[in-house]
């Protein structure tokens, strides 16, 4: 005759602590969990509580911080001060963005600024909440570490004097002839079953999913190693940027970049010595399915790169997924454009500007944007904006647009603003844009002189005696990055770490089972620390091996 | 990447499997709410027609996930290549994912087939937004999505949210199962008639403990999943964008949406805050996906920009 009894909601719930543990002292301390963690006992707050001391109070706010209840409240703030990060621009990830909207809110993007709204993630009250998370992290773990040590050397909990008021629980009748195999037999089958078994008198108690435990120590402090890995990472790091035109050569030195952002623990002794040369850059892009025209289908840099005391030539292939490898360090394709090469005679005949000038897309299909500063023409200076159209095509209004995004019917114009460029003064300025307040503008727009418009090899004269200019020929351009993070191999092994111990702590069940005998039945009970969906199943299974063993057992002894 | 042949009929043919599973889902939806209603009803020979009725919207279901699937894998073949490059194929996959994973639950546990209501009713309206708004053609993928991690890292997204989407819907009727306001009702409240049958029909529902407890283990499976889709991400975004961590905003929003449920992992053993407000959290962790899915990314500036819409 088997009962089985699921507990009342009246009875009191009994919890996975070491309370039931007659070897264990109560409460928090033997445990080594947070004080408000499910299944603590309430605290019994002092009748007389005493005035706390410095040492008191320091001890109340560890005791604070500590709680589960402020990782999870500083675990939601973590979350809600991410947000203004993904909404405002950020200068990590998009700083002209940053710039234009300084330019469209002048009046409030200083003061958003003075709160770090375009440095949220590395802001102040940004840091202040992680760094405290983790400092809650560590607080709450470091003893759990030790009492889980402490524990995987101890005995399991002993049998609790009323099984019944365990979350799963059985009772099974039997003879008492019967009755004296039943702990031998549970013995040796909770033992099969990996449990941690220690026997005495009159019960077997048993506990198993220690590794449950491991594991979630095993996740948080792996947590801790990944800040530390990505702190580390982040200083020894560096990420330079460096447009490379089709013949060009690049040398790895910060003279070399565009725009360079080191970690604060570089010096410049730490980029390796090599040069690149992009021989060719190749696209294609999808001319046979209707619907996908124009679709970019590859990019690829082909890249020479030679070492420093190596008389050897690497021939790479970049693509967008697949960097270069060089010695601590990867180059990658991060953008493309046209560069039409152009050529500016002055108005005294002699050559002003001379070279490839990188064109910046603006659209899908390449229409681009370039920047011509002349500013030793003589007799004037004068700068000019213009537009590449690779397959030009005209729109109703008579606007040129690019129609294509390969270069089937190139086409460049040209406005060309004459004035004091502002270079001279030693100001560094931007080289994508030219500042035309003050210019006066010569060609396009509302001056009533057409735009001049080149087709590939043509040669223009420029407005106002300024000279001539020729489009010579059209190359290509790739966006390169050359980065180095020492830290991000720590990093994805930290983070792999951390899901293991997850996995561990979310699935393998802890779980403590007795099995007692009275004088006419025996009794079979489970508790389980978090959630366990097989626990009554266990104690239902457990009790019919047992008896159909008790049985058994005597048949065989006949 | 070599010239791909998109085969751009067959690709149309197979929306017509997304618009018929759309028909089949819309018939689950009323035949379900039909049998709620009667389940609730009041006449015990009402209540006794209410099983034939369930029974019937799961068969509508599962016909509705086979014309489905037609839509996502004809969709596959067109364009020769995994089906969810873009929101209209994340979309119809993720949903499609979603569903079967409900068809094959509800074959071991009876008990969450009632969910099938709120599961039908979803993705009818995700299936009318991606057919309507996100709608683009078949498409090649674009340079940075020419990677296995495309197949590793939204596959396991997919899962995720498909199994976050699950728990959701049974934190929801957990609320309503113990709001206040459903339990102690008002006495004006009390006797409206529709208030009576809302009553009725939380009764059929599990057990309050029930629906925490299965919520509870849909959100661990999910909560792992989307740790994997966070690393994986990481992973290919060092090799795709030189940085395995840059706060994109795509990048944000992950991080924003794996600690609301590390928060609600925390909250469901810390004291005082189990029960409705662990409940609470895993509508605000589900809001925040499909914040990610649909304001990211049609309003958000950033690298994950693949919704193939202008």
């Amino acid at each position: 005759m088997a009962t089985t009894s699921r507990r009342s909601k009246a009875t009191p719930k009994v919890e996975y602590t070491g309370k039931v543990a007659a070897k264990v002292a109560t409460g928090t301390a033997a445990t080594g969990r947070p004080e408000d963690y499910v299944g603590a006992p309430e605290s019994k707050a002092p009748i007389n509580q005493p005035v706390l001391g410095v040492v008191g109070w320091l001890r109340w706010i560890w005791r604070q911080l500590t709680s589960m209840r402020t990782a999870l409240i500083l675990l939601l703030m973590l979350a809600a001060a991410a947000i203004p990060g993904s909404i405002y621009p950020q200068r990590s990830a998009d700083p002209n963005g940053v710039t234009t909207f300084f330019q469209q809110n002048p009046t409030s993007a200083p003061v958003m600024d003075k709160f770090q709204l375009f440095d949220v993630y590395s802001s102040s009250w940004f840091s202040a909440i992680y760094i405290l998370l983790f400092i809650s992290l560590i607080g709450c773990v470091l003893p759990r570490i030790a009492v889980h040590y402490r524990a995987l050397f101890m005995p399991p909990a002993a049998t609790p004097s009323n099984l019944k008021r365990m979350p799963a629980h059985t009772e099974v009748e039997l003879s008492a002839k019967r009755l004296a195999k039943v702990l031998d037999a549970a013995e040796q089958l909770l033992k099969q079953q990996r449990y941690r078994v220690e026997r005495n008198a009159t019960s077997v108690a048993a506990e198993r999913g220690y590794w449950r435990e491991t594991g979630n120590l095993i996740f948080h402090v792996a947590l801790v190693g990944l800040l530390i890995a990505v702190g580390f990472g982040g200083a020894y790091s560096y990420s330079g940027q460096r447009v490379l035109v089709e013949g060009d050569t690049f040398v790895n030195n910060l003279a070399g970049y565009d725009s360079f952002s080191p970690g604060i623990a570089f010096n410049e002794n730490m980029l390796p010595a090599f040069s690149a040369t992009l021989k060719r850059f190749d696209v294609r892009y999808d001319i046979t399915n209707r619907s996908n025209s124009g679709t970019p289908l590859s990019f690829k840099a082909y890249v020479d790169i030679r070492e420093r005391g190596s008389a050897k030539v690497q021939h790479k292939t970049i693509q967008v997924n697949e960097p270069a490898e060089v010695p601590n360090a990867k180059v990658y394709l991060t953008g493309n454009g046209y560069a039409p090469v152009i050529t500016i005679r002055d108005g005294k005949g002699n050559i002003a500007y001379s070279g490839p000038v990188v064109y910046l897309p603006q659209d899908s299909n390449m229409t681009s944007l370039g920047v011509i500063k002349v500013p030793d023409a003589k007799p004037k200076q004068f700068g000019i904006l213009s537009f590449f159209y690779p397959t030009a095509g005209k729109l109703k209004s008579g606007a040129y647009t690019s129609v294509f995004p390969a270069n089937a019917n190139p086409l460049v114009t040209m406005n060309v603003y004459q004035g004091n460029l502002g270079l001279d003064a030693g100001i560094p300025s931007n080289a994508f844009s030219l500042a035309v307040h003050g210019l006066n503008q010569l060609t396009g727009g509302k001056t009533g002189v057409k735009s001049i418009e080149l087709r590939l090899g043509q040669t223009a004269q420029l407005p106002a005696g300024l000279g001539s200019v020729k489009f010579e020929s059209l190359r290509r351009y790739a966006s390169l990055d050359i980065d180095y993070n020492p830290g991000q191999f720590w990093v994805l092994i930290f983070a792999l770490l951390a899901l293991g111990g997850l996995i561990m702590s979310l699935v393998i069940p802890r779980r403590r089972v007795w099995v007692k005998i009275n004088e006419a039945s025996f009794e079979v009970a489970a508790l389980a620390r978090g959630d366990d969906p097989m626990l009554e199943r266990v104690v239902s299974s457990v009790s019919q091996q047992l008896a159909a063993k008790a049985v058994k057992g005597k048949k065989d002894t006949k | 990447m070599n010239a791909v042949h998109l085969n751009e009929n067959l690709s149309r043919f197979t929306e017509l499997g997304i618009y018929a599973a759309m028909l089949f889902y819309a018939a689950a939806f009323v035949v379900m709410s039909m049998n709620l209603a009667r389940a609730s009803s009041e006449k015990s020979k009402i209540r006794a027609t209410a099983g034939k009725l369930e029974t019937a919207g799961v068969w509508l279901i599962i016909i509705a996930v086979f014309f489905q699937g037609i839509g996502v894998i004809g969709r596959g073949i067109a364009v020769q290549r995994v089906p969810w490059a873009n929101m209209y194929e994340f979309t119809i996959t993720s949903t499609f994912v979603a569903v079967a994973i409900y068809a094959i639950a509800q074959v071991f546990r009876k008990d969450i087939r009632f969910i099938g209501v709120l599961i039908s009713g979803f993705v009818t309206l995700a299936l009318g937004l991606a057919t309507t708004l996100w709608y683009v053609e078949a498409k090649t993928l674009m340079p940075a999505l020419q990677s296995y991690w495309l197949l590793i890292h939204v596959t396991v997204a997919i899962l995720a949210t498909a199994f976050f989407n699950i728990a959701a819907a049974l934190s929801i009727a957990y609320l309503f199962k113990t709001a206040q306001w459903v339990k102690e009702p008002t006495k004006k409240l009390g006797k409206n008639k529709l208030f009576k049958t809302f009553k009725r029909v939380l009764g059929l529902f599990p057990t309050e403990e029930k629906l925490e407890q299965t919520s509870y283990r849909f959100n661990i499976i999910g909560f792992i999943l989307w740790s994997f889709t966070l690393i994986a991400g990481a992973i290919w975004a060092e090799r795709a964008w030189h940085r395995y961590w840059g706060w994109d905003t795509k990048e944000v929003w992950t991080f924003i949406i794996w600690t609301i449920y590390a928060g609600y992992l925390h909250a469901n053993a810390t004291r005082g805050w189990h029960g409705k407000r662990s409940a609470w959290l895993v509508v605000v962790g589900f809001g925040a996906i499909l914040f990610n899915f649909t304001i990211v990314n049609l309003f958000f500036k950033g690298l994950h920009v693949y919704s193939g819409l202008k």
